[in-house]
């Protein structure tokens, strides 16, 4: 199983925030693959997947982001329906429970990710270990 | 062996001796600018207080206070006690309102204050082989001229960097291998959070021995963070422009109170309500007279800083008094729902906590509520929201248990509140009363 890595990056509820996140990535040449976001009362975490995990990471640094770079797994699904169904079915069989997802679509109506947060990953991993899940890799994660 | 004592005689002197002093002392200069001053001797005689008057400590009780207004008020040179052509310095206070405070200050003087910061390097070691980066302003401020020239007569390498320029700094330690920095605290947290941004660790980067911390309150917990960001000693200096700048009163190596030194300066705890004197431990306004100043002597002034002595002997064989770290000014202080707050005690609370940055804010909007806006630590961040909702958690609680007023808590990025060349603000009044 290889690894999937997501940007997480804290951000305060003011205009321009993520106007300024994306500017960055931009400027940058930094692809983003899929984004979620999560938020609360005054602060949220902005979590994008992108193809240049560590220039995304010094980047967002210098310009004085609070980032952090975790391992997610990223489960292939079928772009049909219940193709979410039968990913999180499994996943439920093996006890694995999600913190957060979001979707990287690589190509449209033919192969999507679901990209899965969980507390233990190295648990997870075994746990899905026997699955029949397919999984994404760094090599797929980097820019062709 | 390094040098313990920069004078040695007059720092251990006995108690008896040093009281002896004293009393001498405040004798001739009382006369002396009762004679010279005619400013003060119209408030003495108000007072109904004449020389003759003195004849023990006690009787200092007897002589009116000095306020930041009566300097003002003596504005540009009328509290002056020598012919202005005596004066070879000037340095101001810069007030928030209105004219500032002038001190002029003679060769004498100047000399005297250098030994003083001597006094203090010596005893914490710094002396001949240290270079010390003195990051205070130079200027009007009196801060960094006089550690200046007390760096020097101990023999250290001084670079007078003065504050900003956060890169600059960093290389000017790391190429001239910087042993000791003097620095405002919440300047030192800055760099900090700049040498991580920019990938560096000043435990492995620097060769920082030791910090000389002072002008603006700073917690305990503020000082261990900064001890242990570093890996260094951080020694508390205390000092105002108006009784010579810095090295009134600091650490020795026990670091358990700043000794003051009283053949320089009398010092007195009261209760800032009444005026009255207050013994030894408890907590009140420092008040202080200076014994040896030739161009503008001054009694009895009121710091508005609160402290208080520590009593009993300290290891370190210096016999003057310590004072502990001043615990707030008698104007920071503020009231929300009754109860008398100093922001000293959200510091403390807000250092001890795992996750939070440097930089805080305390907004007051209104008599019953109080918004802590306080940045996080940014290798703390792990990306877990969760984990967020739990910090801001435990700062309601822990404020709410130390000063027994619930906070409001904003969490906000590293580097969104404004710092901090200068001193930080660290209380936002909004309250229209």
């Amino acid at each position: 199983m290889e690894k999937v890595q997501q940007l997480s990056i804290f951000a305060e509820n003011r205009p321009g925030r993520l106007e300024k996140i994306t500017r960055v990535l931009g400027e940058n040449g930094i692809n983003i693959l899929a984004t979620a976001i999560v938020s609360t009362n005054g602060f949220g975490v902005i979590k994008f997947m992108v193809d240049k995990c560590d220039l995304a990471l010094a980047k967002l640094r210098e310009a004085g982001f609070t980032v952090s770079l975790s391992e997610v797994l990223a489960i292939e699904m079928k772009d049909k329906p219940g193709g979410l169904h039968d990913v999180v079915q499994i996943l439920s069989e093996k006890g694995v429970n999600i913190e957060n997802a979001s979707v990287y679509v690589a190509e449209s109506r033919k192969r999507a990710y679901l990209l899965v947060e969980v507390k233990d990953i190295e648990k997870a991993k075994q746990q899905l270990k026997n699955s029949g899940l397919t999984f994404l890799g760094a090599k797929q994660q980097a820019p062709a | 062996m390094t040098k313990r004592y920069w004078q040695k005689d007059i720092e251990t002197i006995s108690r008896r001796s040093l009281e002896d002093l004293q009393v001498k002392r405040l004798r001739s200069v009382f006369s002396r600018l009762y004679r010279t001053v005619p400013n003060f001797q119209s408030k003495c005689r108000e007072s109904g207080v004449k020389p003759s008057d003195i004849e023990s400590l006690k009787d200092i009780v007897k002589i009116p206070f000095t306020t930041s207004e009566d300097l003002r008020g003596g504005y540009p040179d009328g509290l002056l006690a020598v012919s202005r052509d005596k004066a070879v310095r000037l340095h101001t206070s810069s007030g928030t309102t209105g004219k500032p405070k002038a001190l002029f200050f003679t060769k004498k003087d100047i000399n005297q204050s250098a030994d003083l910061i001597a006094r203090c390097l010596t005893m914490t070691g710094t002396g001949s082989g240290d270079v010390l980066q003195n990051m205070m302003t130079y200027g009007l401020f009196t801060g960094a001229m006089v550690m200046h020239y007390g760096a020097e007569k101990v023999g250290a390498l001084v670079i007078p960097a003065g504050p900003g320029s956060t890169e600059r700094q960093v290389a000017l330690m790391k190429d001239f291998g910087t042993t000791a920095v003097h620095i405002l605290p919440s300047y030192a947290l800055y760099i900090a959070t700049f040498m991580a941004r920019h990938g560096m660790d000043p435990r492995k980067d620097l060769s920082l021995k030791r910090a000389y911390m002072g002008a603006e309150p700073y917690s305990e917990k503020t000082r261990q963070k900064i001890e242990s960001i570093y890996g260094i000693d951080v020694y508390n200096c205390y000092g105002l422009t108006e009784m010579n700048g810095p090295g009134v009163a600091f650490d020795c190596m026990e670091r358990s109170g700043l000794h003051l030194w009283e053949d320089q300066f009398i010092l007195e705890i009261i209760d800032p309500a009444t005026g009255q004197q207050l013994p030894d431990g408890e907590q009140g306004e420092l008040v202080l007279t200076t014994l040896c100043r030739e161009a503008m002597p001054i009694m009895r002034y009121r710091t508005r800083d609160i402290t208080r002595v520590k009593p009993g002997k300290c290891p370190c064989g210096r016999t003057h008094r310590r004072i502990s770290r001043i615990l707030g000014r008698t104007d920071d202080m503020f009231i929300i729902r009754g109860v008398n707050i100093f922001p000293q005690q959200i510091e403390n609370v807000l250092m001890g906590i795992r996750g939070v940055a440097q930089n805080y804010q305390i907004v007051l909007e209104s008599l019953d509520d109080i918004t802590i806006r306080v940045e996080i630590a940014s290798d703390m961040f792990d990306g877990n929201i969760e984990r967020l909702l739990a910090i801001k958690k435990e700062i309601i609680e822990k404020v709410r248990s130390s000063v027994l007023v619930r906070p409001d808590v904003e969490l906000l990025e590293p580097g969104t509140l404004p710092v901090a060349d200068g001193k930080a603000k660290r209380v936002i009044d909004e309250r229209t009363l």
